[in-house]
């Protein structure tokens, strides 16, 4: 059974059909970008895979279960992890609070009023920060980062509650290209040993070769290719929607 | 005939939404276009009504006799007009004087800064025109009554249901066929454009808050043959005024008036329905016309949060762009700070009743308004109707004692209990907005808890209030009754404190650093900002039920805007972002408000003054200034 399953999901704004009928499964343990020039529907899957947008129409499940329109509060319990392509974390809590944040929430401790927040599960959440290279900046406050690091801070909230899906939308944007490989590098053998699913999405395509188990190509909200690395590399029409808005493609 | 009287009262509907219209679109095209929600606007209204009065008088009859017949008729209307122009130009001075220099102050700040002027225009009117009320001439050729239905119907309430469609019609042809309409509905939909287009930004706000002000001069100036003037018009238009613009979307003049309809249409048939009787007090609907207004408010915005033809307002930040890390207080900063507070709260004792009774005040104001700190810092909503909760507190203390001559032990705990309903009711509303929307609703409940106190003369004894609302007998001792409102308020205020620094705090928090990473890590943003509010309410009604006991009495006043205004005053004052920025804040404000009273008769002028001179020295609050000094000064040493 596959880990997430989306069967035709469309999605509208005004007359703009962002998303159409996009069908697509990742399994466990398997890295799945999604890549496509800017306004292809991207984040909009995204969304509505996480319970940000409701679709106009089709299905998501995750692990067997219809997910399609929860709230993304539900869909986080049931294991799905993200992170945004604009990064969202709270500026007024410091690095380790932000993550300890997402423990306390998983815990089920957040009706709390008596202890003081910032002294539960620090040594975990200095764990996870360390897996993600953070642990020195811990007691920074998260308003004063480097957007980069920000992207990391996300990755450990988001691997916060073990979740069995993760979704990054341009997990690296912000980040020097060698750290852009390092990072997915370091998602890609976390995602392995745990069994996570990966879908991501990723604007630079050495990232996408290196890492990708399998890659799916959108535009203008229609799937259209799919496949391994290699054989997406070689479609025709891939590197016509590449060249065409004037991006690089595979830039080799 | 029950149809007959039910036509006069949709026809006296139509009249009383025109003046509420043109109040409600002078609101709504200012706050298009500035962004500022003018909490003034019930003055300019008032001030129509006061300076129209004035006008009709000083014009001397003779001096319109060569106009023969029509002499009278263009002496009142010249009289009503030049009022609101009059209006206008007052409107520009404060453009220039106060509002100029705030555009780019957190909206709060706008809205607060602006509450500075309504408490400046009101003691002006004290001072020109007097505290009687006022009756106007009316208005020439209209005196009679026209025969509807075989019911009498004033005709000049005909015309002022003329007034508003006409009013509209006129506001249309401005906003679509000139120019400068047409500049500023493109200013509404986008002030940077309009700016990058090379339009003289200054000049367009001007001219809006003239049109603005204009209009509610008029509104104001057309009460005259209807209403008495009386200072209180200001404030009791600008509650209706807010549920217009909340109810039509703010920034849409359509809106406005279908609202208007909406909302007077509904008050005046509530005339109609008969009074009922609960518990063997009778209720009449009659007197409750702000209960409709409500309940219209609330179904619109559960359906649309926005009102009827708004759109969706980016959500403000309450204080400035980044907030700082709340950070627990080091030990040794603990320690001096318990040390400090122990001081305070033994230092009256020291000195005469009358410092101990200050203080007991000061005291119980800092509990008020930490809980007001809560939803406002950590929660980052911005009630301005605070006082509601602090009332039903109070409320609920003179309650138990009018009909259950309970003692004091009783009134204190049902005081929470009866705040903290009032805030699960209110605040599963009020976290559905954010921003200014959540502002002017939290002041329109405030209203309708006043408007139920003031109006239900059997249940709480009106604007008489409620009297003998004493301790018990070991209470009666000034120091004792200190003794016990110190260590409750203290209590309270570290309990507060202590919340915010546990995981629900944190959670309120994150909710309102990031509502899409909250949800995306399972936190119900809404539930935890509801309960909060809650707990806000509960803290508020202790402090609210110790006031009562304090005073012995409890007043319809306890629930009023200004009583909510100076909670929010305490809170910027100290500053919205420290934990111990509410205590400051009260002890300051509340010593300098006592100071005041007792210095002139126009303190509330003094305090409008001090208000706006605040806003423009210390947009992050006085804590805040302190603790930024400090920082840098720290910072400069190492
Ligand atoms: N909330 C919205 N309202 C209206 N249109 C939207 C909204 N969100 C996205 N769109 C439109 O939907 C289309 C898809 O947008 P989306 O953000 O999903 O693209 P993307 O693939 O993530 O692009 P990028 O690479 O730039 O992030 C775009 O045309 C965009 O303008
Ligand atoms: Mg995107």
């Amino acid at each position: 059974m596959s880990v997430l399953l989306v069967e035709s999901l469309r999605k509208s704004f005004g007359g703009v059909e962002a998303v159409a009928e996009v069908s697509f499964a990742v399994e466990a343990g398997e890295m799945l970008a999604l890549i496509g020039p800017n306004g292809a529907g991207k984040t909009t899957c995204f969304n509505m895979v996480g319970g940000q947008l409701r679709p106009d129409g089709g299905r998501v499940h995750f692990a067997g279960r219809d997910i399609t329109s929860m709230p993304p509060r539900a869909i986080w319990r049931l294991g799905v992890g993200r992170t945004f392509q604009i990064t969202a974390t709270f500026g007024s809590m410091t690095v380790a609070e932000n993550v300890q944040m997402a423990l306390l929430s998983h815990r089920g401790r957040l009706w709390n009023w008596w202890p003081r927040a910032t002294r539960l599960y620090r040594e975990e959440a200095i764990r996870l920060l360390a897996q993600v290279g953070m642990e020195d900046q811990a007691d920074r406050a998260c308003s004063v980062l480097a957007y980069g690091d920000l992207k990391r801070v996300e990755l450990a909230v988001a691997l916060a509650h073990d979740p069995k899906l993760l979704l990054m939308d341009e997990p690296t944007a912000g980040m020097a290209p060698a750290e852009r490989i390092g990072l997915m590098d370091l998602t890609g053998r976390i995602a392995r040993a745990r069994g996570i699913a990966v879908l991501f999405t990723e604007h630079d395509m050495d990232v996408v070769f290196a890492q990708a188990d399998r890659i799916i190509v959108l535009n203008r909200g229609r799937l259209i290719a799919e496949g391994a690395p290699p054989q997406v590399r070689a479609d025709r029409a891939v590197q016509e929607v590449y060249l065409g808005s004037g991006s690089t493609f595979g830039g080799h | 005939m029950v149809v007959n009287s039910l036509v006069i009262q949709l026809l006296n509907g139509l009249a009383s939404a025109s003046a509420l219209f043109l109040v409600a679109s002078g609101l709504s095209i200012i706050f298009g276009v500035t962004r500022i929600v003018n909490f003034a606007h019930g003055s300019f209204y008032m001030l129509g009504a006061y300076v129209a009065f004035s006008i009709t008088r000083a014009l001397p009859v003779e001096a319109f006799d060569v106009l023969g017949e029509l002499g009278p008729h263009v002496r009142f209307w010249g009289g009503i007009a030049t009022a609101a122009l009059v209006v206008g130009l007052v409107g520009i001075a404060i453009e220039i004087a106060v509002l100029r220099r705030i555009y780019h102050a957190p909206e709060l700040f706008q809205l607060l800064a602006t509450f500075g002027i309504v408490l400046i225009v009101q003691d002006a009117t004290l001072a020109i025109w007097g505290p009687e009320n006022l009756v106007g001439p009316r208005a020439p050729g209209l005196r009679g009554a026209v025969y509807i239905l075989d019911q009498r119907f004033p005709q000049y309430e005909l015309l002022l249901i003329a007034i508003g469609p006409a009013m509209l019609g006129l506001l249309w042809l401005l906003f679509h066929r000139t120019r400068w309409g047409t500049l500023v509905r493109a200013a509404t939909l986008d002030r940077e454009m309009v700016a990058a287009l090379g339009v003289d930004q200054r000049k367009l706000f001007t001219g809006v808050f003239l049109l603005g002000a204009a209009l509610a001069g008029l509104g104001g100036a057309l009460q005259l043959p209807r209403e008495t003037l009386n200072l209180q018009m200001d404030l009791s238009i600008i509650a209706d005024v807010f549920v217009v613009t909340v109810v039509g979307g703010m920034g849409s003049v359509v809106g406005a008036y279908l609202a208007a309809l909406l909302i007077a249409e509904l008050q005046a048939l509530m005339l109609l329905a008969p009074p009922f009787t609960i518990a063997g007090i009778e209720i009449a609907f009659a007197k409750l016309t702000l209960i409709p207004s409500f309940l219209v408010m609330a179904a619109v915005l559960i359906v649309r949060p926005y009102g009827l033809l708004g759109r969706p307002q980016a959500a403000a930040r309450v204080a400035g762009a980044a907030e700082p890390v709340l950070r627990l207080a080091t030990p040794e900063l603990t320690r001096i700070g318990l040390a400090a507070l122990a001081a305070l709260a033994l230092l009256p004792l020291a000195f005469g009743d009358y410092t101990v009774a200050v203080a007991t005040e000061i005291a119980i104001f800092v509990l008020f308004t930490a809980s007001l700190h809560f939803i406002m810092g950590p929660g980052g909503m911005a009630s301005f109707g605070h006082a509601a909760y602090f009332g039903l507190g109070a409320y609920a203390c003179g309650l138990a004692v009018k009909y259950w001559a309970a003692p004091m032990g009783v009134g204190l705990a049902f005081a929470p209990v009866l705040a903290g309903l009032g805030g699960l009711l209110f605040g599963w509303f009020t976290v559905r907005l954010s921003g200014v929307y959540l502002a002017m609703l939290t002041l329109a409940f405030a209203q309708i808890v006043w408007s139920i106190v003031f109006q239900s003369d059997a249940l709480t004894g009106g604007d008489n209030g409620i009297r003998g609302v004493w301790p018990d007998e070991w209470a009666r001792d000034k120091a004792v009754y200190y003794a016990l409102a110190v260590a409750l308020c203290i209590a309270g205020t570290l309990l507060l404190r202590r919340i915010i620094y546990a995981p629900f705090g944190y959670a309120l928090r994150a909710g309102r650093d990031s509502p899409l990473r909250a949800e995306a890590i399972g936190i119900d943003v809404r539930r935890v900002q509801w309960i909060a509010f809650a707990v806000s309410a509960l803290f508020a009604g202790i402090a609210g039920g110790l006031f009562a006991y304090l005073k012995g009495s409890v007043f319809p006043t306890y629930v009023s805007i200004p009583k909510s205004v100076d909670a929010l005053v305490r809170v910027l004052l100290g500053g919205v972002q420290t934990v111990s920025g509410p205590i400051v804040g009260a002890i300051v404000f509340t010593g300098l408000e006592e100071q005041l009273a007792r210095a002139t008769e126009y303190w509330r002028a003094v305090l409008g003054v001090v208000i706006i001179l605040l806003v423009l020295a210390f947009p992050e609050g006085l804590a805040g200034f302190a603790q930024r000094r400090w920082e840098r000064w720290r910072g400069g040493g190492e």
